[in-house]
């Protein structure tokens, strides 16, 4: 009984690790079909803003809510990935709907700028150009209609960007002078500390089970609970799900298609961020932290089924518990007296590297007969 | 794409030209006779860069240092050092072209260079069909002998071996089970084949052992395994690269696999620099094996921490790689004093049986080509330093591991015509 508890939950750890960092990408190339590779890097954009926030909680004045900093950070990696990710739409993505190809260049492209961004430009400064964006994309919209119709709008727009920008370098350098670790550039990795009451164990029924791994499951069940309530209950929810299934007809129909590529794009970009969140807590953050993660995100999508959420719910778990059940060779230890050459073979694969390469085989053995993926999404898009 | 880079590399080496020429030398004494120019050739952009670049300023403040000493004298002339600096790019096959171009492009006597095993590879055919010099500063597996590179990092039974002794022997957790972790690469596997070898030797036992590939962070599991392997607790040998460290120490300090429950961890990849990026709070009470730690309290090893924080930035550490890095620099002048010339061969000569004042104390170079060095077990303290437990004596370099059974009763001797590269004990 324990083990299994031990084994359910182990692979229930792996799992939604997998599944919060592929649940942005299950929107962005599920619902809008674009092939997101920067989806990484958002994640490692989010892990960044976790550790900024934690030297900003550091400060004086703030030093007292420094247990909370995690929970704050969750909401700012949010709307940090979220924004580069609006911004990432309106320049290059936009103009790239319908060429995959081009598509997965240039998102590629943006992951190594976003990497050598991280790297050579100090985080201080990285944060107020993000606070500028933050800004400059949201301040013009804030203002009553009344006013934007009265003046023309575009110098409106062009003054606030020009505050924007006076605030973005102001409070880089603001936190450049406070925070001494954020004001140099370096590709070291940095570390994210949590805070003392995630750390450490919690008992349930009889078994140890790690807080930091709890924590993650928790945020990954929020984020999943919310993007499904959003999806099926908002009115916007309802319009990106129109759009998926008939771009024209929504578009004849008098839905924006535009603000609904910009809103799916955001979000899918944001739960990245939350990502990136929960990785911090498990390793140190670097620049490359994404890309470790990127392959593991496509497998669990394409897997699950493009365009479905509850697929990919589904898939990650699996992998998760499968890695599991591999990995640590728990088979033998239900099961412990089976033929020889059985257990030798179970032993052989029972490395971390070599559950790997046995659950890659698996999904691919699993894609020949379901090509679709787990639950194929049904509707005119698939097939045109 | 090749184009580009080497356009790249050519600009570095440009701009570092420069700062060379413009901070180059620092001597007092200001006359030279004439000057030689060396090659160091190091990763400064890439994966890398953060650890090999440390080499590059080590090697560059010990160049500096012999020449405000009046530089190298050869045949009654003084010599002053310049050295050009090439960039590796964390890219293998580059190590090789480099070291191709630093030789026959630029002329130059020798060149210290490398850190990963991969790029020693790399570069081990160039220098052995021009029958050039590298000199590699690298704690390694060895398993390797070559009469074109001076390796002066230590050998497995330099490190490893009295570690796992003390491990078994005398640790908290002395006569425990073992639990070998490492990164899915040559250097992790062929360590953990001697260790196993000498823990059946010991009379201990080797319960579980597990590879993380490359990039992977996601240690569950393992934790799984080392639980269910050593339920008490016991001995973990780690061989985890870079910041795979990070995700284990921070997951398994999670699970509960502590000092404090009975788990000692010995780690072989872990030095002053990488315990101030994990973060000693992670690290406290698990242990570390080198040949030269910051906290040995030597005149030397002070004045080579000194001089490095003078030179660099108050805030700089240093460690094992660098030490050996400074060694082979001052090795080379010897040597080279010794010969009278600069020419390779006459300079390999007079390199074996040369012995230096290191920072970790004396240093002989042996007919191998290998250092003999003194190996230090540390336990990791709050302050993110070793506290030093104990030292052993010089120990001697084996090229062809004693414990592995592919070179067991082989050896290295490069001063005898007759032995040679691998001959039978």
């Amino acid at each position: 009984m324990e083990l299994l508890l031990d084994s359910l939950f182990n692979g229930v750890a792996i799992g939604s690790v997998l599944l919060v960092a592929a649940l942005g990408l299950a929107i962005v190339f599920g619902l809008m079909g674009v092939i997101n590779l920067a989806h990484g890097e958002l994640m490692m954009l989010g892990a960044y803003t976790t550790y900024v926030t934690q030297l900003i909680f550091k400060l004086p004045i703030l030093k007292p809510f420094y247990n909370s900093y995690i929970i704050v950070s969750i909401f700012l990696a949010f709307i940090v990935s979220g924004v580069v990710g609006i911004l990432l739409e309106k320049t290059i993505i936009r103009k790239l709907y319908g060429s995959p190809l081009e598509t997965l260049l240039a998102t590629w492209g943006v992951s190594l700028i976003l990497q050598q961004f991280v790297r050579s430009v100090p985080l201080a400064y990285g944060t107020g150009l993000v606070i500028s964006l933050i800004i400059g994309l949201f301040l013009p919209t804030t203002f009553p209609s009344k006013i934007k119709e009265s003046i023309n709008f575009k110098y409106f727009k062009f003054s606030s960007w020009i505050f924007a920008a006076l605030t973005g370098v102001l409070s880089g350098s603001v936190i450049s002078s406070s925070v001494s670790k954020l004001s140099r550039a370096s590709a070291r990795n940095v570390d994210v500390t949590a805070p003392s009451w995630m750390r450490g164990q919690v008992e349930i029924i009889g078994t140890a089970f790690p807080k930091t791994r709890l924590m993650i499951i928790v945020i990954t069940l929020i984020s999943v609970i919310a993007i499904t309530l959003f999806l099926n209950q908002s009115a916007w929810g309802m319009r990106i799900r129109a759009v998926t299934q008939n771009r024209q007809m929504s578009d004849c129909l008098g839905i924006s298609t535009e603000k609904v590529d910009i809103i799916t794009f955001g979000i899918g970009s944001g739960l990245a961020g939350v990502a990136g969140v929960a990785v911090s807590l498990l390793g140190s953050v670097g620049p490359n932290v994404g890309g470790n993660y990127i392959v593991g995100c496509f497998m669990v999508v394409v897997l699950g089924g493009v365009g479905n959420l509850l697929g990919t719910v589904l898939a990650s778990f699996g992998i998760g518990i499968m890695t599991d059940l591999i990995g640590a060779g728990r088979l033998l230890s239900i099961w412990p007296d089976m033929p020889l050459p059985l257990s030798n073979t179970i032993n052989f694969f029972a490395t971390t590297s070599m559950a790997r390469v046995m659950i890659f085989a698996l999904i691919v053995i699993f894609l020949q007969f379901k090509p679709t993926g787990l639950f194929p999404q049904k509707g005119r898009l698939v097939e045109n | 794409m090749r184009i580009s880079r080497r356009i790249l590399a050519g600009l570095a080496t440009a701009s570092l030209a420069v700062t060379a020429t413009s901070c180059g030398g620092g001597g007092t004494s200001g006359s030279f006779d004439d000057t030689v120019t060396v090659g160091i050739l190091h990763s400064l952009s890439g994966t890398m860069a953060i650890s090999e670049s440390t080499l590059v300023d080590t090697e560059k403040m010990a160049i500096e240092e012999i020449n405000a000493a009046g530089g190298v004298t050869v045949g009654g002339k003084s010599y002053k050092i310049e050295y050009i600096v090439e960039d590796g790019a964390s890219d293998w096959p580059t190590f090789a072209e480099k070291s191709k171009k630093l030789i026959d492009q630029d002329g130059v006597p020798v060149v210290f260079g490398g850190w990963t095993s991969a790029s020693r590879k790399a570069m081990l055919p160039v220098y052995e069909s021009k029958d050039a010099f590298l000199y590699y500063p690298i704690q390694y597996e060895a398993q390797e002998c070559s009469n074109n590179i001076f390796y002066t990092g230590a050998t497995p039974n330099q490190q490893s071996e009295p570690a796992t002794d003390f491990m078994y022997k005398r640790s908290p957790a002395a006569g425990g089970d073992f639990f070998l972790v490492g990164s899915d690469y040559v250097f992790p596997r062929t360590s953990n084949t001697i260790t196993k070898a000498q823990v059946k030797q010991l009379g201990g036992k080797v319960v579980g052992e597990d590879y993380l590939p490359l990039g992977n962070t996601e240690v569950a599991p393992i934790i799984s395994k080392i639980k269910k392997a050593l339920p008490d607790g016991g001995i973990i040998i780690n061989t985890l690269n870079g910041d795979q460290n990070v995700a284990f120490f921070k997951q398994i300090q999670d699970a509960g696999i502590t000092p404090s429950s009975g788990y000692y961890v010995m780690n072989y990849s872990i030095a002053e620099e990488e315990i101030s990026t994990i973060g000693p709070e992670f690290l406290e009470g698990h242990y570390g094996a080198w040949n030269y730690m910051m906290s040995i309290d030597t005149p030397a090893s002070k004045k080579f921490a000194a001089s490095f924080k003078k030179r660099w930035g108050a805030d700089r550490v240093v460690a094992d790689p660098q030490e050996s890095a400074y060694n082979m620099v001052y090795l080379w002048k010897q040597a080279v004093e010794d010969a009278g010339t600069f020419d390779d061969n006459a300079v390999r000569e007079a390199l074996v049986g040369q012995t230096f004042d290191a920072p970790q104390g004396p240093v002989e170079v042996m007919p191998n080509h290998h250092l003999s060095q003194t190996v230090r077990i540390g336990e990791i303290n709050a302050e993110g330093g070793f506290t030093i437990l104990e030292e052993t004596g010089v120990v001697l370099p084996q090229a062809w591991n004693q414990k592995h059974p592919s070179s067991k009763g082989f050896a290295c001797d490069w001063t005898d015509p007759s032995k040679g590269e691998k001959y039978k004990l």
